[in-house]
C-alpha cells in the first residue's frame, strides 16, 4: 500500500489535541518556579511631561519587589529602526522606548512597571502609585491634525514610497466619461487577539530565555538583544503556542525587552502580561484614516484614471501608514494613477500591522467606487471588473506570476447565485428586512521575506522523522501542514513526521507576517526534507550491500520511506540500521528569488454577500458570504479553508462592528475593552462559503504557495457595504456602517 | 433570555466567616480532585486555577467578563472565573477544561471541535468547549439559531464560529 501525497489532504490540525484539552501551554503558562508577576502602568494623559511619581505606598506593599519608572529603568543600549519583521531584522514596533525620560507623546504609554511576588499584589500596588503631569493638549483626530499634514516621503517603515504615480492622471481623468469621487472615513481597529500579549523572562547569569507570544521568535530575538545590548547567542526565544496575532504580535513591541529589563533587576523569573486594556494601547493599531478616491472610466467601463489620497494620523516617531493604495493601484489595468500618503504626527504610538494592512481598507474605497461606477455606467459590477482585468502589473508591466482571479470571479458567482441579480437597490423585501447582495474583487501581494529561509529534518533508524524550524503556530496551522510538506518531501506518511518549532535554537524563519508563512516555511521545509532524501538516497546507491547499489539516483523514487528503482528497493529503516546508524539529517534553505525578477505577484479573490437591513431599526444582518480565492497550491484545504473564513469574517467586522475612538480633549481610547469595542460573536456570523481556485504557480516559491491569511479580508467588508446599497439604495462611505446611518 | 441561572455562589443572609486580607487556607474541589492552597481572598477562581494550581486551560482574554475565555463549570454550570473569587467556590465542584476528557477518551465535544476545525489558535478553545458541552446538557442548542444566541458570550477572534456550531450540530446530532 502506498501513500497518497500528504500535501493537498485535509488533515485535522496536528496540535489540536492540546488545544481543546487545555494542555497547550501559551507563553504566560509557563510553571517556573519563583515566578514574579509585573503589571505595566500606562500614562493617563496623552501629551505632556510627569513630572513626579511616588511610588512610597506601592512600595510599601506587601510582596512588592520593585517600582521601575523612567527614574530608576536602565537606559537601552540602542534603539533599532523600525523595519517590517519579515526583513528578518530587529523588528520594534516603534522607534520609541518608553521610561527613558519624562516625556508623555500618548495615552497609555508604558510609564512605570510594579514587580511583586503575586499578580494581585502587582495590580494593587500598580493602582496605588501617584503620578502627577503637566499636561498639554493632545492631537488625536483627524479633524485636529487634518491642517498639518505633510507628505512622507517613505512610509511603512521605509519600505513603500509616499507617492506613487504612473502616466498622467490630469489627462486621464480629464478624458473620463463617467467619474465617480468618493470619501471614506474609518476608525481605528485593534487586533484584539484572545491572548493578551504575555513575555515570561527568565535569568541564568548573563543568558536569557523568553517566553513570548510573537509572529516570529527570531524577531523577538533580535529585536530584544539590540535594545538590551545582549549577544544574540545568549538569548532564546520560545513560543509554542500563540493565541491569535493578526499583527499585534506581528512586531516586537516593548513589553518583550521590559519583562527582560524586570526580570534582571528583582533577580527573578518575570511574567509580564498585558491586560485587556493595555492591548489597546502597546501593540499598535489599525489607524484612523480619510481616503478620497475618484475614479475615471470611458463610456464602456474602462478605466482611464484613480487618484487615491489617505490621510493618517502617525506617531511623533515614525512615519507610519498602512499601504492602503497598494493592491488598489494593482488590480485593474489602468494606465493613470495617481496615490499619496499624507500624515500628521498625533498623540499616538506609531500604528502597525493589523491584518491585511491596507489592502482591507483600500480595497474597500476601490471596490465600493467600483460599484458605483457599475451603478452609473449600467455595466453589469463583474462584468466592469472583467473589462479592466489585467494579466500583467499595471505598475511594473510584469505579468503575474499566476492570477485566477476570471476563475474566481466565475465561480464565486455560480457558487452564490449571482446571475440574474436586479442591479437596482431597494428591490427586494423579505417581512420588513430589505434584502441586499455585493460583491467585490480580492488581491493580495506575495511579499517574499529578505533572507534565506532554513529548516532541518532528521530521519532516526526507527523510521520516524523530526523536522525543525524556528516558526511560531498563532493559528494558521503551520504545524499541520510544515508536517504533511516535510512527509511529502522524505517520501514518508505524514503521521511518522513531527513538525517542532517555535524556537530560537531551531533553524532561523523570518516572521511570519504578510500571509508569507506558508509560503516560505514550506520552501524551508521542502528544501530540508529532500535533502534529506536525496543524501539517503546517495547513501543507499552507493552502498555496496544495497539492492539500490550502483543504480541512478535520480530513477530512485521514495514512497512509504521505501527507495525504489525499476524492481529494486531498500528502506530508510534498513538502509540506517545495516549501517549501524542511528539516525541521519540535513539541512535546507531556500533563497527568495531577487527583487528584479520579471513577474509581479498576487493573491486574487473574489467576495459575495448577501444582507438584510431593517431600515425602522437600522439594523444590517449578514445572511451569508461566499469568497473565491486563488491562493497557489493549497497545503491543507481544510486549514486553508478556516483560515480564509476568518478572514473574511473579520471583513464582516470591519464593515459593521468594529472601531475605536479617541476623545478630543484627553487623547483617550474611548472604548478599550472587549465589550466596547465590538468584534464579531457567533450571532454575526453567518455561514461562509469558500472556494478553492487552485492556480499553478513555479515563480513565487518551491511548492507555488500564496497564502491565505489575509486575502479572505480583502474586499469581503466592500461586498457588504454594496450589498447595504442595493439594499436600501444608501451609499455610506463610513466605517463601520453603524444603525445611525441607515436611519 | 430565559437562562437557567445558576445557583447562588453565597446565599444571601448566610452570615460568612471573615477571613483575609493576608492569605488563607481555602480548599477547592476541582476536576473531582481536593486541591488546597493559600490565597488572597481576592484571588480570582481563574487566577487561582492558572496561578496557583498549574491548571491553565482556562484562559485569560480580558480579566473583565467579556471574552467568556476563562469559561469553567461551578457545580455544573458555566461560571466566568475571572469574576468569581476562588473562596466563594468552596464546598463547591469545579470543573474544567482538564477534567472534561475521560482519561484518554476526549468527550464529544472535544472530538468534534477537532473534526470541524472549529478553532484556530486555540486560546479561546477551552472556553468554547465549557459552553458548548454545557448548552448541549441543558437543551439549548435546537437549532443554529439558538446555538448563535448561546454561543455569543464565547468570543473567538479567529472566528471558527460556522465550524464551532458544525461542532455542536455534530454532537447534538450523535453524528
Amino acid at each position: 500500500m502506498t501513500t497518497a501525497p500528504a500535501i493537498g489532504q485535509p488533515l485535522d490540525r496536528v496540535d489540536g489535541r492540546p488545544k481543546v484539552t487545555g494542555t497547550a501551554r501559551y507563553s504566560a503558562e509557563i510553571p517556573i518556579p519563583g515566578t514574579a508577576y509585573a503589571c505595566l502602568v500606562g500614562s493617563r494623559v496623552a501629551s505632556g511631561r510627569i513630572t513626579g511619581i511616588d511610588a512610597s505606598s506601592a512600595q510599601a506593599e506587601e510582596g512588592v519587589l520593585a517600582v521601575l519608572t523612567h527614574q530608576n529603568l536602565p537606559r537601552i543600549a540602542e534603539q533599532p529602526p523600525l523595519v517590517p519583521s519579515l526583513a528578518g531584522t530587529a523588528a520594534p514596533g516603534q522607534t520609541f522606548f518608553p521610561m527613558q525620560d519624562d516625556i508623555v507623546h500618548y495615552a497609555g504609554q508604558h510609564i512605570a512597571i510594579v514587580v511583586a511576588d503575586t499578580w494581585e499584589r502587582a495590580q494593587h500596588a500598580a493602582s496605588l502609585l501617584r503620578v502627577s503631569y503637566e499636561e498639554t493638549p493632545p492631537v488625536t483626530t483627524l479633524e485636529q491634525g487634518r491642517d498639518q499634514a505633510y507628505e512622507p516621503e517613505r512610509i511603512f517603515g521605509g519600505w513603500l514610497p509616499g507617492r506613487v504615480e504612473r502616466g498622467n492622471i490630469d489627462a486621464g481623468l480629464a478624458e473620463a466619461d463617467a467619474r465617480v469621487e468618493a470619501t471614506f472615513t474609518y476608525a481605528a481597529n485593534n487586533h484584539n487577539p484572545i491572548e493578551p500579549s504575555c513575555t515570561t523572562a527568565e535569568w541564568d547569569g548573563d543568558e536569557l530565555v523568553l517566553y513570548d507570544s510573537t509572529q516570529g521568535v527570531n524577531a523577538t530575538q533580535l529585536t530584544v538583544a539590540r535594545l538590551l545590548g545582549t549577544p544574540l547567542s545568549k538569548i532564546r526565544v520560545i513560543g509554542h503556542y500563540v493565541g491569535g496575532s493578526f499583527g499585534s504580535k506581528a512586531m516586537i513591541h516593548d513589553h518583550a525587552a521590559l519583562a527582560a529589563m524586570a526580570a534582571r533587576e528583582v533577580g527573578r523569573p518575570v511574567k509580564l502580561a498585558l491586560s485587556r486594556e493595555q492591548m489597546f494601547t502597546s501593540v499598535g493599531h489599525r489607524e484612523e484614516q480619510e481616503q478620497e478616491i475618484v475614479l475615471g472610466a470611458t463610456r464602456d467601463g474602462r478605466l482611464t484614471g484613480i487618484r487615491h489620497h489617505k490621510l493618517s494620523p502617525t506617531s511623533h516617531f515614525d512615519d507610519w501608514a498602512e499601504p492602503s493604495i497598494g493592491v488598489a493601484s494593482e488590480i485593474y489595468a489602468c494606465p493613470n494613477y495617481q496615490g499619496v500618503y499624507r500624515l500628521f504626527r498625533a498623540n499616538t504610538m506609531t500604528p502597525t500591522f493589523m491584518r491585511a494592512p491596507g489592502e482591507a481598507s483600500g480595497m474597500l474605497a476601490l471596490e465600493c467606487a467600483m460599484d458605483e461606477l457599475a451603478q452609473e455606467l449600467g455595466v453589469e459590477p463583474i462584468e466592469l471588473r472583467l473589462r479592466n482585468y489585467t494579466d500583467a502589473s499595471p505598475s511594473s508591466g510584469h505579468p503575474w506570476s499566476s492570477s485566477g482571479l476570471r476563475e474566481c470571479y466565475r465561480r464565486g458567482a455560480a457558487r452564490f447565485g449571482w446571475e440574474g441579480r436586479d442591479p437596482r437597490p431597494g428591490m427586494r423585501r423579505e417581512g420588513n428586512w430589505l434584502i441586499g447582495t455585493g460583491m467585490a474583487s480580492a488581491g493580495y501581494p506575495v511579499a517574499p521575506p529578505a533572507n534565506p529561509q532554513r529548516a532541518r529534518a532528521r530521519l532516526y533508524a526507527d523510521g520516524t522523522a523530526l523536522v525543525q524550524a524556528a516558526t511560531p503556530d498563532f493559528g494558521t496551522g503551520v504545524a499541520t501542514v510544515m508536517t504533511q510538506v516535510a512527509a511529502d518531501g522524505l517520501g514518508m506518511p505524514v503521521d511518522r513526521c513531527r513538525f517542532e518549532n517555535g524556537d530560537t535554537d531551531l533553524p532561523n524563519i523570518a516572521a511570519a507576517v504578510g500571509s508569507a508563512g506558508a509560503g516560505m516555511i514550506s520552501a524551508a521545509v521542502h528544501s530540508a526534507a529532500t535533502a534529506l532524501r536525496n543524501q539517503l538516497i546517495a547513501r543507499a546507491v552507493a552502498d555496496a550491500n544495497s539492492p539500490l547499489h550502483g543504480a541512478n539516483p535520480v530513477d530512485v523514487v521514495v514512497r512509504d520511506g521505501v527507495m525504489t528503482a525499476g524492481t529494486a528497493s531498500d528502506s530508510y529503516v534498513d538502509l540506517l540500521q545495516r549501517n549501524v546508524q542511528p539516525d541521519a539529517e540535513a539541512s535546507g534553505a531556500w533563497s527568495p528569488p531577487a527583487g528584479d525578477a520579471p513577474y509581479a505577484m498576487m493573491t486574487f479573490g473574489a467576495q459575495f454577500a448577501e444582507v438584510a437591513v431593517d431600515p425602522e431599526f437600522g439594523l444590517v444582518r449578514v445572511r451569508r458570504m461566499t469568497g473565491a480565492f486563488a491562493p497557489g497550491r493549497v497545503l491543507n484545504p481544510k486549514l486553508a479553508r478556516s483560515q480564509l473564513m476568518g478572514g473574511m469574517l473579520w471583513g464582516l467586522g470591519q464593515a459593521l462592528l468594529e472601531a475605536n475612538y479617541t476623545h478630543p480633549r484627553t487623547g483617550r481610547w474611548a472604548n478599550a475593552s472587549l465589550g466596547e469595542y465590538l468584534v464579531a460573536v457567533n450571532a454575526d456570523a453567518p455561514d461562509v462559503d469558500v472556494e478553492l481556485v487552485e492556480v499553478e504557480d513555479d515563480i513565487v516559491n518551491p511548492l507555488g504557495v500564496k497564502g491565505v491569511g489575509e486575502v479572505g479580508q480583502v474586499g469581503a467588508a466592500a461586498a457588504i457595504a454594496n450589498a447595504v446599497w442595493h439594499a436600501t439604495g444608501r451609499r455610506v462611505r463610513k466605517m463601520p456602517i453603524t444603525i445611525e446611518d441607515l436611519l | 433570555m430565559s437562562a437557567q441561572s445558576p445557583a447562588p455562589l453565597t446565599e444571601r443572609g448566610q452570615v460568612l466567616e471573615e477571613r483575609g486580607p493576608g492569605p488563607v487556607a481555602v480548599t477547592l474541589s476541582v476536576n473531582g480532585v481536593e486541591r488546597s492552597l493559600e490565597i488572597e481572598p481576592r484571588v480570582s477562581l481563574l487566577d487561582a486555577l492558572r496561578e496557583h494550581l498549574d491548571l491553565t486551560g482556562a484562559k485569560k482574554g480580558c480579566d473583565q467578563g467579556t471574552c467568556g475565555a476563562c469559561t469553567v463549570w461551578v457545580d455544573g454550570h458555566r461560571v466566568l472565573s475571572c469574576l468569581t473569587l476562588a473562596m466563594t467556590c468552596e464546598g463547591r465542584e469545579v470543573t474544567t477544561i482538564e477534567g472534561l476528557a475521560e482519561g484518554d477518551e476526549l468527550h464529544a465535544v472535544q472530538q468534534a471541535f477537532i473534526a470541524e476545525d472549529a478553532f484556530q489558535c486555540g486560546y479561546c478553545t477551552p472556553g468554547q468547549i465549557m459552553s458548548a458541552a454545557a448548552l448541549l446538557k441543558e437543551g439549548h442548542a435546537g437549532d443554529d439559531a439558538e446555538i448563535k444566541e448561546w454561543m455569543s458570550g464565547n468570543i473567538c477572534r479567529c472566528a471558527a464560529y460556522p465550524h464551532i456550531r458544525a461542532a455542536i450540530r455534530a454532537v447534538r446530532d450523535g453524528a
